[in-house]
This record gives C-alpha cells, sequence and structure tokens, in this order.
C-alpha cells in the first residue's frame, strides 16, 4: 500500500464538564503518515495542544487492538469513521486524503451523557448488564473442559454474540437511540448456552426492564446498529431476545 | 411482570405495532379484493352486492370495531415511540450518515405513517362517512360504484391518493418484514422468502389500489 503524508483539518467537539454546554474547535495537523490510526493522529494533535499550552482533547482509548471498546468517536458521520467493522483505533489514516476536514463528535444519546469532550458516560450498559448478564456457578473444582455437550451451532452462536465489545455504537448509531443490539447480544449470548438456563427468563426481563430505565430509546428495526457494529452482530440477535421475552413475559409467574 | 409492565416495555410496544400492523396487512388484502370487482366491468354489480354485504352483515361489523380499535392503537403506539425515540437523542450529531447503514424508508416510518393518517382523514370522509349515512339515514340503497365515478372525476383527487399509495408502499415495504422481526420470526431460511413476500404483497396491494383512481378518470371502466 502506498505511503503518504497529509495535513488535515479537525473539528473536534469540546466539552468542559457534563454541566457545559460545548462547542466545536477547529485544529489542523500536519505531515500525518498514512500508517498512522486515528487515535496515534489524535496523540500528534494533543502534544501539539500541550505544547502550545492549550488543553488536550480527552477521548476513550485502552486497547488499541479493536478489543475493548473504550474507542468511541463519531467521525464524519458515522461511529468508528467510515470503514466497516471497525473500531476508531483500527481505523487509519489512509481513510483520508491530504486536505480533508474531519469531524469528530462523541457518542449522541441521553443514557450516555458526555463526561468531557469525546468521552462519554457509559455505566447504563454495565447497569444492564447488572441486572441480569451472569449466571449462577456452584463452588468447588473447575468443571472439566467439555464435560457439557453443547450444540457446535449453539455454541457458535453464543460465541459470535459474546464479541460483543461493548463499545456503544449501535446506540450512537441508532435514529432512535436503542440498545437493542447490545443487550440482545448479552442476553443472547447466555440463553444459547445451558449454563445461562437458570436465569434464563429473570435475565431477559430484568435486562429489558434495566435498559428501558437508562432512557435509550425504542427500536424500529432499521438496522443501522448491524451495519455500524465494529463486531458484525447480527440483528438475528434481536429477534431472539424479543422471543425470550415475550415467552418470558407470557410464560413467567413473577 | 404486570399485563401493564408488558404493553408499556420498549418491547412489549414493539410486539403492540407488529400485532396490530398484521392485522392491518391483512385487512388490506379483504379491502383490495372487494374493490378489484369493479374490474369486473359489469357496471359495479357485484361490487355494489359484496359492499352491501360488508356493511350490513354483523360478523363484519363486529370485525370492524376490531379494525379501528387495532388502527387506533397502531396510531398511538406510533406516536408514542416517535416522541420517546426523539427524546433519546436530546443533542443531535452535527454530521450524521444515516444512508451508509440504512434504507431512508425505514428511518421515516413516522412521516410515513403521518401522510397515511392524513389520506385516512379525506379516504373515510369520502367513502365511509357517505355508506354510513345511507345505512342509517339513506332511503335508497347506496351505490358505492358510483360514487366511486364521481369521487374520482376529480383530478386532484385522484393525484391526493396516488400520494397516499405512494406512502402505504414505502410504510409497507419497512413494515412487513419488521412486524416479523419484531415478533422474533428471524430465521436465516425463511427471511429470504419473508422480504419476497413482502415485497410482492406491497407492491400487488399498491399496484391494484392506484389501479382503481385512474381507471374511472380516464374511464377505462363501463
Ligand atoms: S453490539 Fe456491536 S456496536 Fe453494539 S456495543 Fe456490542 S460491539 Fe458495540
Ligand atoms: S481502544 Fe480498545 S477497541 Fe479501540
Amino acid at each position: 500500500m502506498e505511503h503518504y503524508h497529509m495535513n488535515l483539518t479537525l473539528k473536534v467537539w469540546r466539552q468542559k464538564n457534563s454541566q457545559a454546554s460545548g462547542n466545536f474547535d477547529t485544529h489542523s495537523v500536519k505531515n500525518i503518515s498514512s500508517e498512522m490510526s486515528f487515535l496515534e493522529m489524535f496523540d500528534v494533535l494533543n502534544e501539539q495542544l500541550i505544547e502550545s499550552g492549550k488543553e488536550p482533547i480527552a477521548f476513550d482509548h485502552d486497547c488499541r487492538e479493536g478489543i475493548c471498546g473504550a474507542c468511541s468517536m463519531y467521525i464524519d458521520g458515522q461511529p468508528h469513521g467510515p470503514w466497516q467493522k471497525n473500531t476508531t483505533c483500527q481505523l487509519h489514516m489512509r481513510a483520508f486524503k491530504d486536505g480533508d476536514t474531519i469531524v469528530v463528535e462523541p457518542w449522541r444519546s441521553k443514557a450516555f451523557p458526555v463526561i468531557k469532550d469525546l468521552v462519554v458516560d457509559r455505566g447504563a450498559f454495565d447497569r444492564i448488564i447488572q441486572a441480569g448478564g451472569y449466571i449462577s456457578v456452584n463452588t468447588g473444582n473447575a468443571v472439566d473442559a467439555n464435560a457439557l455437550p453443547i450444540d457446535k451451532k449453539k455454541a457458535d452462536d453464543a460465541f459470535d454474540a459474546a464479541s460483543c465489545i461493548g463499545c456503544g455504537a449501535c446506540v450512537a448509531t441508532c435514529k432512535n437511540g436503542s440498545a437493542m443490539l447490545f443487550v440482545s447480544a448479552k442476553v443472547s449470548q447466555l440463553a444459547l448456552l445451558p449454563q445461562g438456563e437458570p436465569e434464563r427468563q429473570s435475565r431477559v426481563l430484568n435486562m429489558v426492564a434495566q435498559m428501558d430505565k437508562e432512557g435509550f430509546g425504542n427500536c424500529t428495526n432499521t438496522y443501522a446498529c448491524e451495519a455500524e457494529c465494529p463486531k458484525g452482530i447480527s440483528v438475528a440477535n434481536i429477534a431472539r431476545m424479543n422471543r425470550e421475552y415475550l415467552g418470558a413475559s407470557l410464560g413467567s409467574e413473577d | 411482570m404486570t399485563w401493564k409492565q408488558l404493553f408499556t416495555s420498549s418491547l412489549g410496544k414493539k410486539f403492540t405495532m407488529a400485532f396490530t400492523g398484521f392485522f392491518l396487512i391483512l385487512f388490506l388484502i379483504v379491502h383490495v379484493t372487494i374493490n378489484a370487482c369493479i374490474f369486473l366491468n359489469d357496471g359495479g354489480q357485484t361490487y355494489n352486492t359484496v359492499a352491501h354485504f360488508m356493511s350490513h352483515n354483523w360478523i363484519v361489523r363486529f370485525l370492524e370495531i376490531g379494525l379501528f380499535a387495532g388502527l387506533i392503537l397502531h396510531i398511538i403506539q406510533g406516536l408514542v415511540l416517535w416522541k420517546q425515540n426523539r427524546d433519546a437523542r436530546p443533542i443531535k450529531y452535527y454530521s450524521n450518515k444515516p444512508e451508509k447503514n440504512s434504507t431512508w424508508y425505514s428511518r421515516s416510518m413516522g412521516l410515513l405513517g403521518t401522510l397515511l393518517l392524513l389520506f385516512l382523514v379525506m379516504h373515510l370522509s369520502h367513502f365511509y362517512v357517505g355508506t354510513k349515512v345511507a345505512l342509517y339515514g339513506g332511503d335508497q340503497p347506496h351505490n358505492l360504484y358510483n360514487e366511486m365515478r364521481e369521487t374520482f372525476s376529480y383530478w386532484w383527487i385522484v393525484a391526493a391518493y396516488i400520494i397516499g399509495v405512494i406512502a402505504l408502499f414505502w410504510h409497507l415495504m419497512h413494515g412487513f418484514q419488521s412486524a416479523f422481526q419484531s415478533l422474533g420470526l428471524n430465521h436465516k431460511r425463511y427471511r429470504p422468502i419473508i422480504q419476497a413476500a413482502g415485497l410482492g404483497y406491497t407492491v400487488i396491494i399498491c399496484v391494484l389500489f392506484i389501479l382503481m383512481p385512474l381507471a374511472f378518470y380516464f374511464n377505462w371502466l363501463a
């Protein structure tokens, strides 16, 4: 792949804290390598800001290898930028050309309040997980691996659902700010496996109740979430959650 | 879980939209089939007979109550969804490219639904009210066929009907398959069938409906 350098204009959302109103700041960066990641480009920009005595831009990041889900940035109108099945840390500058202007915003959702600049509070996801994203396990010796036979197809589907990294891109891109893809991935992962059986009904009821409490919108099946999910989580999981919920709400006695 | 919790939860609202949507989808089949009798070209004889049966039969009249209840539920639930979903994102994006990840009509169900509601008000005032007045107060049998001919002799009414059916087309293009997904019916093997059936259903229903005002306006019928 051809290696080149570029000069860019960045229009970045700056917001002091969750109470402040915030606005866009324009910065320019020079001589950016096409082989840098988007976050490395932000590191360069932040160095620049620090050197000129300004406050660096706050953004979330951790693993920088596409597995933790921290790097939430809405880049040029899409979560994690223009590439499909990709996180911001894995977005490379070769996605842009010399002279481009790039708009970078935080996730916009009532349930994800902005803490500072591009950092949002995704605690709502944690509270949904606490409401039911667990299984009960006996204490004592660890069970032998593969002692419990599991249908290969189910194991694969559960694994696919489990690859959700909780990044929140589905919420960020959904026109309704709905968290259905995330919650359905977590519900599916456990509903498909025998280990998830004991809490199967209460789990889906409690997780959905918590999701509703957090102020996420309602799903209207536009499937934007699936298109933008960095892990390609399928909306078939949402259908599974709908089934689980319908069954649990009609069938359970509590 | 109480019934109230079920119906007011986000998923419960989805189920209500899907169930009432299915009901309306079935209704449209009945509606279009009966109206298609005008194409028999017998001066509306068959059509008037069936229409008379539909407005006098007690079972049909009873189902009609269900139809209105379902329709009103669909509308109210739709408005609630529209408001809640708008509130879920108080600050909009400065730059957003939804066209990269979803179809415009799947994102415009509220707008399409509102157009349909306006159309319905006009449509009911044209035909439903007249039928009911004739049923309870009229001294002579109601000739719905002639009423159609009369109504569709004005070009602006024909134009309004065409716009209404176009809104219906896009509403169904999303709504048909969406109702299956909402009820959890998403299966690798059946998904393509559902999608094809949705497309076929939508095209057939809408083409037939659009032909009706056109047929009267251009005098294709006896
Ligand atoms: S479903 Fe996809 S987009 Fe949503 S939180 Fe999980 S990984 Fe991120
Ligand atoms: S920083 Fe971990 S996924 Fe991007």
